[in-house]
């Protein structure tokens, strides 16, 4: 046995490079499904023991205005293990130095001194500054996202309109707070121009008359709870804040900033598991194609061991020990570029999160998952090549392969054979002779393309999705919401604002929605009361040409028709979440395209009449002249009753800059890997077809073709292989894109599958660069040819 | 065919077309060095028909390649009429080959994906003034079997589709090396018969490599060497045919 691996090891020394290229293929398949799943554990694990931390809520509801007495029976329904009321109201912001109001949220902290005024759920972590110290003064403490990004610091005074009374605010403390990691309310998801502060309840009970009442509440659950008792605790919550303007409780499900964390985190397990996927797929190839031609060329070798009497069993363990190797290379090196790779990427993504530990965590169970998949993966590539040597009898196996056979061509057979050179027609013979081979680098080629597309295309994706949803959808420059539904008359004050080409008023109502034909599917949603001809915000169908504004009906977009599972035509419930409560079946009367949110359209009036509140308006659409824009600005943080104002570029631009930094990273580290998988296919099939063929190249050197005639031999069949693999690429990566899409349906927005022409040149010029680098490695290893050695023996 | 022999082998007239001085060739092996020849002067001239007769081992293969254009020699000179091969550089090499060498070797070396033809137009596509293939393959008797693969071919008939790819571009010489090493015997003499009266119709030079005294007996010179030395030229007074003789 020990000359059998003594001999292992001088042959794995002897194809070192292949041995290389392959193993860094298995490392690439491990690295990546070590990294991310890592990195989706070790996150989940994070926000887990954070949120366990900071005893995040389990269950949420707001309310108009509810007694504090109230609160004992919250407290007292079965299941809840903890409860606790507080006051919060949307406000704007005037910062010092800064042209842009901006919206903020501010919470009252619990009455008390000291840690006695620290909210028991949703725990706020203090990061910097101190706590306020007297509950009754305008002290504050702000979340980090907002006060990083708008350069706020302990001391700091701000202004915020408090019920519509100017008021001086000092921040004396920096804190994160699990409620509002991702602070954001649908459609504004913009987390450096929504502050969240907190401050003294007396103080803010006192500027909104809401002494010994409260207008939020947040419940968390005894241990064993489950879907079904936060269910009936969301039902019973409902029934005791009904008579007080409940607006519908919800779980975390429908909470925002948990609800895009989750999701992110989510995307991580679908890049870890079907990329890697595609790296084992082409490895086993490899391995196998690698493992045959080994068997291939120690055909008298393999009869010499068997003469002398080895079992076939420790021959076959002899070929399975030189895959081992390989995937063992593979393994040590994908375990720890995974491993770095997770440790960066959760650091990245905890960063971003404002996890307050970024802790990364690698269970054992992910490399053992990884190796063990590697191993079968590899192993059953082998299976044909070692059956081939324990088949093969020890007589047969001493004499030499009898030449290979060939074929006209199918192009040649129906008469086509004279268009084409001799030259061309060895290659096509042969690459016909070998099919599955041929056939298996075209496909690691198209891989390659696939990976590099499917890791680029986003940024295609991004830009389409912003230039349909606020270039040619979202018409306004700035929206601005009301704290209250005020008469439409009063569109025309804001039309009046400095700077206002256009202004159009909406009643915007938060609704949620029942389906009538799948028994309980609902979801919460905002229901936009557009008016009739409007011309700020169109609805549009999916060739993108405006749909008129139906006159009576519901329009719903078509992520919500997708997930409500209706049409136009048929009709859902619709229960508003203010006022009355008011529950209504409404005809669905269009479904229209959008990317983002899932969201409802309808006719103003018509949702005026069914809320029963006369003509009202709750939203502010206005276009502006671009020079009188700090005019406008300056004009709003003067006017009361405005609780949130969103700029249209500046969502643009968020989006963009939070989407670029994952891209990029994403980006880079598909491009090394498909990169590593072009090599890896080209290099090794054109070092295998050498190998075989070094002897007819050599022949036809002999004859006096030059080297360049006889490397276009060798070469021209790769070049083949590309031409056909390439093209292939772009429809698996345009295939893959869409399956990755498929698997990552998300709530807040879908993206199209939009892929620009220079994503394709950039994953083909990539993979061309992979496979001329390795066409011309393999070149100089042509011109070396021994003539001489060569002719000497048959091979 | 005994007056042709006779001319060629007199030797009398023109200059030779080989003419190699003091050729020694050193391969270096790993950590030892072999010598492959030792100093090897000859003249070989046009239309002759020259047998290197050797054991294995003797350098027979090294000469031969040298003169082929396929390898240099370590010291001394070879040269093609006044064209010096051991200056040459790989291309000019390859043009030397290309334009007046044809090859032959042991185990035939033809293209597995290519037919009998194909392999013959190999070569005629990039001469000057070669046959058609299906001339050259009529000369080795395989008229017959043109759009066969070599894969449907017996050992005697791949040779000589070698024979008729190296002929068919009308080289000036003939380069076998142990031409019947790899066939039985009556197709080994059917294949020398076809270098034979290819050296007789066409006048192209031809040396031919053999361990195999017998087949000498054919050729107008023989030159016997051992140890990387030419040890003796016997000149055949009587030629024989290949038919004629037997090993």
């Amino acid at each position: 046995m020990r000359m059998l691996d003594r001999k292992l090891l001088r042959d794995l020394w002897r194809v070192k490079t292949q041995v290389l290229t392959i193993a860094l293929v298995v490392a690439g398949g491990i690295a990546g499904f070590i990294g991310m799943l890592s990195t989706h554990e070790s996150l989940k694990l994070l926000q887990s023991a954070y949120y366990e931390r900071a005893r995040f809520a389990h269950v949420f509801a707001r309310v108009k205005r509810a007694p504090l007495a109230i609160e004992r029976r919250i407290a007292q329904i079965p299941g809840v293990s903890g409860a606790e009321t507080t006051v919060s109201y949307d406000v704007l912001l005037d910062i010092p130095g800064t042209i842009e109001p901006y919206a903020a949220r501010i919470i009252a902290l619990p009455d008390g001194d000291g840690t006695d005024s620290r909210p028991r759920i949703n725990q706020v972590t203090l990061m910097a500054g101190r706590w306020i110290d007297a509950p009754a003064s305008n002290q504050v403490l702000v979340n980090e996202t907002f006060a990083t990004a708008r350069k706020l610091k302990p001391g700091d005074r701000i202004a915020a309109l408090l019920n519509g009374k100017r008021e001086q605010l000092e921040i004396t403390g920096i804190v994160l707070s699990p409620e509002y990691i991702f602070p954001g309310r649908a459609g504004l998801g913009d987390e450096t121009s929504f502050g969240i502060f907190w401050m003294g309840r007396k103080r803010l009970a006192a500027a909104y008359n809401m002494e010994g009442a409260f207008n939020g509440v947040a419940l968390r659950l005894s241990e064993h709870s489950n879907s079904a008792s936060e269910a009936a605790v969301i039902g019973a919550l409902d029934r005791v804040l009904e008579p007080y303007g409940g607006t519908g409780a919800h779980g975390r499900g429908e909470q925002w900033s948990h609800r895009v964390i989750t999701q992110e985190i989510d995307q991580q397990r679908v890049f870890g598991v079907v990329l890697p996927s595609i790296f084992l797929a082409v490895a086993v190839f490899l391995l196998n194609v690698v493992l045959t031609r080994q068997i291939s060329l120690q055909r008298g070798q393999i009869a010499a061991l068997k003469a002398l009497g080895y079992p076939d069993r420790a021959i076959g363990m002899h070929y399975l020990k030189f895959v081992l190797v390989i995937v063992a290379i593979g393994m040590v090196l994908g375990l720890a570029v995974g491993a770095w790779f997770g440790r960066g990427i959760t650091a990245m993504y905890a960063g971003f999160f404002r996890f307050p530990s970024h802790d990364y965590r690698l269970d054992p169970w992910i490399p053992l998952v990884a190796g063990f998949a590697a191993i079968i993966a590899a192993g059953s590539g082998v299976l044909t090549a070692l059956f081939r040597v324990i088949r093969l009898p020890p007589a047969e196996a001493m004499r030499a392969e009898s030449p290979p056979t060939f074929h006209a061509t199918l192009l040649e057979r129906f008469g086509y054979g004279r268009v084409y050179s001799t030259q061309v027609r060895m290659i096509l013979r042969d690459v016909e002779r070998r099919p599955l081979r041929a056939a298996a680098t075209v496909l690691g080629v198209a891989a390659s393309v696939a990976i590099l597309i499917s890791g680029t295309w986003w940024k295609d994706a991004t830009e389409y999705l912003l230039d349909v949803e606020f270039r040619l959808r979202e018409r306004e420059h700035i929206s601005l919401a009301l704290t209250d539904p005020v008469s439409s008359a009063a569109v025309h004050d804001f039309a009046h604002l400095p700077g206002v080409l256009a202004a159009e008023a909406a009643r915007d109502a938060p609704v949620r929605l029942y389906s009538g034909t799948r028994g309980h599917v609902s979801y919460r949603t905002t229901l936009f009361g557009l008016p009739r001809d409007t011309q700020m915000r169109l609805l549009l169908d999916k060739q993108l040409l405006p749909v008129p504004l139906p006159p009576a009906g519901i329009v719903l977009n078509s992520r919500l028709a997708r997930y409500l599972d209706v049409r136009a035509g048929d009709t859902v419930e619709v229960q508003f979440l203010q006022g009355e409560r008011r529950r209504t079946r409404v005809p669905v009367a269009a479904v229209i395209e959008e990317m983002m949110e899932r969201q409802a359209y309808m006719n103003r009036d018509a949702l005026n009449r069914l809320l029963g509140e006369g003509d009202a308006i709750s939203s502010v659409r206005v276009r502006l002249d671009p020079a009188r824009r700090t005019a406008f600005l300056q004009a709003v943080k003067q006017t009361p009753r405005i609780a949130a104002i969103v700029e249209i570029d500046a969502i643009i631009q968020h989006f963009r800059r939070t989407s670029a930094r994952f891209i990029l990273v994403f980006t880079g580290i598909l491009t090394v890997f498909a990169a590593i998988i072009a090599i890896g296919v080209v290099y090794n099939n054109a070092r295998i077809a050498l190998a075989e063929r070094a002897w007819e190249l050599a022949s036809l050197r002999v004859l006096g073709f030059t080297r360049r005639e006889v490397s276009g031999l060798l070469l021209g069949e790769l070049a083949l292989e590309l031409l056909v693999g390439l093209p292939l690429g772009w429809v698996m990566g345009y295939w893959l894109s869409w399956s990755i899409i498929q698997l990552m349906h998300t709530d807040t927005f879908e993206l199209p599958v939009i892929i620009e022409p220079h994503t394709y040149a950039y994953a083909t010029l990539t993979a061309l660069a992979a496979g001329v680098v390795s066409a011309l490695i393999v070149r100089r290893r042509i011109d070396q040819l021994n003539l001489v050695s060569v002719l000497k023996t048959r091979e | 065919m005994t007056a042709t022999t006779a001319s060629a082998g007199s030797n009398a007239g023109g200059a030779p077309v080989f003419t190699a001085r003091g050729l020694t060739k050193v391969y270096r092996m790993g950590e030892v060095e072999v010598v492959a020849l030792r100093g090897v002067d000859l003249d070989i001239y046009g239309g002759e028909f020259v047998v290197l007769l050797g054991p294995s081992g003797s350098g027979k293969s090294t000469l031969l390649n040298i003169l082929g254009g396929l390898d240099v020699p370590s010291g001394g000179t070879a040269m093609w009429h006044d064209h010096d091969l051991t200056r040459a550089d790989e291309a000019g090499l390859t043009r030397y080959r290309r334009e007046h060498v044809g090859f032959v070797f042991q185990f035939y070396n033809l293209i597995p994906s290519l037919t009998a033809r194909e392999n013959v137009a190999l070569v005629t596509e990039m001469s000057q003034h070669p046959m058609t293939p299906e001339e050259a393959l009529a000369l080795v008797g395989l008229g017959e079997r043109l759009d066969h693969y070599p894969s449907q071919l017996s050992g005697g008939e791949q040779q000589r589709v070698a024979i008729a790819r190296a002929v068919a571009k009308r080289p000036d010489v003939l380069l076998c090396d142990e031409p019947t090493g790899a066939l039985d015997y009556p197709t080994g003499k059917l294949v020398l018969e076809v270098i034979a009266r290819i050296n007789a119709t066409l006048g192209t030079t031809a040396v031919v490599i053999t361990h195999n005294a017998p087949i000498a007996r054919i050729a107008d010179r023989v030159m016997r060497l051992a140890d990387g030395r030419i040890v003796s030229i016997e000149v055949n007074s009587a030629r024989v045919s290949p038919s004629e003789i037997s090993w």
